[in-house]
C-alpha cells in the first residue's frame, strides 16, 4: 500500500520494493508466450478491479490497437522512428517495429467494460472484474 | 521490410552512481538517440510516464543532464499484483563535445518521448576553408 508512511521518499522506495517483489510472479502464469514480450506490463489491484499500465513510449494513438475478449487483451500496434534526412547518428538505443502481445488475465473480467487511456507513453487500461467473479460476504444465519 | 521489425523489451538500466545517493530510490537512464546536423545536436529520451511539469534540463560546463520526475501520486490505492518493469526517476548526463548555444535549446514532450534541439554556438558551427 503506498499510504501510510510519512516520508515521501520511504513511500516511494517502499513502492519500488513492492514492484520488484512482483517482478514477473506467476500471476500471468504459463497460460501464454506472454512473458518477456513487448511491451512490458504491470498489474494493480484497484478496489475488485485491476489496472494494467503498459510502457509504450513513442507511439502514436492511432497505431495502437487493443482488443479483449472474455479474459484475454490484446495489444498491438508498431512504433515508428523518423530521423531527419541528412543527419549524423551519434547514438542510436531506442527501436522500432511492430509487436503483438496477447495477456490471458487469470480471473473472469467484463471484456466490454475496459477502459484504455494513453498519456505520456504510458498505456493505462482499467479491467472491471466480472460481477459474478466479485468476491461476496456470505452472511452467516 | 525495415519498420517492421518486431520490438523486442529492453530491460531499463539502472543509474550508476558517481555519488551515493542520500535516498535509497532507484533512478533509471532513458534510452536515448543522439543525432547531429551542420546547425544543432539533437538528443531524443525516453521517459514513459513523465509529463511537462516534471523535467528539468540543465547544460552547464559542457554536460548536458536531463531529469524526468514521475508523479507517484497516480499510483496511489494501487497495489502492485504482477510487474514486468520498475518505476522510478530517469537521469542521465551527456558531455557534449561542440558549444551550444544555451539560451536556445528548445524541448518538446510527446508521449513520453522528450525531443530536446541544442543549437550550436556560432564559433561551433563547421566552417568552409577556402583553399588558396
Amino acid at each position: 500500500m503506498i499510504m501510510g508512511y510519512a516520508d515521501p521518499f520511504e513511500t516511494l522506495f517502499a513502492f519500488q520494493r513492492a514492484l520488484e517483489n512482483r517482478l514477473s510472479s506467476d500471476w500471468l502464469g504459463s497460460t501464454t508466450a506472454s512473458t518477456g514480450a513487448y511491451p512490458p506490463v504491470n498489474v494493480f489491484q484497484q478496489g475488485d478491479d485491476l489496472v494494467a499500465i503498459v510502457e509504450l513510449p513513442g507511439v502514436n494513438k492511432e497505431d495502437l490497437n487493443i482488443q479483449a475478449k472474455e479474459n484475454t487483451i490484446r495489444i498491438a500496434g508498431r512504433k515508428a522512428i523518423d530521423y531527419p534526412e541528412g543527419v549524423s547518428l551519434h547514438r542510436r538505443e531506442r527501436l522500432s517495429g511492430v509487436f503483438d502481445r496477447t495477456l490471458v488475465v487469470p480471473m473472469q473480467i467484463d471484456p466490454n467494460g475496459i477502459k484504455a487511456e494513453y498519456n505520456d507513453g504510458l498505456l493505462a487500461l482499467f479491467i472491471p472484474r466480472a460481477e459474478q467473479d466479485k468476491p461476496r460476504t456470505i452472511k452467516i444465519k | 521490410m525495415a519498420g517492421q521489425q518486431e520490438l523486442p523489451v529492453q530491460q531499463k538500466r539502472e543509474v550508476e552512481k558517481a555519488q551515493e545517493p542520500t535516498t535509497p530510490m532507484r533512478a533509471f537512464l532513458p534510452t536515448t538517440d543522439i543525432f547531429e546536423t551542420e546547425d544543432t545536436l539533437t538528443v531524443v529520451l525516453e521517459m514513459p510516464g513523465v509529463d511537462r511539469d516534471n523535467i528539468d534540463v540543465n547544460v552547464e560546463n559542457g554536460v548536458l543532464t536531463v531529469e524526468g520526475k514521475i508523479n507517484f501520486s497516480k499510483y496511489e490505492g494501487l497495489q502492485p499484483i504482477y510487474s514486468e518493469y520498475n518505476i522510478g526517476p530517469y537521469r542521465r548526463t551527456f558531455r557534449i563535445s561542440s558549444r551550444v548555444d544555451q539560451d536556445k535549446i528548445r524541448a518538446e514532450l510527446r508521449d513520453g518521448v522528450i525531443t530536446l534541439v541544442l543549437p550550436k554556438a556560432e564559433e561551433a558551427k563547421p566552417r568552409r576553408i577556402e583553399v588558396k
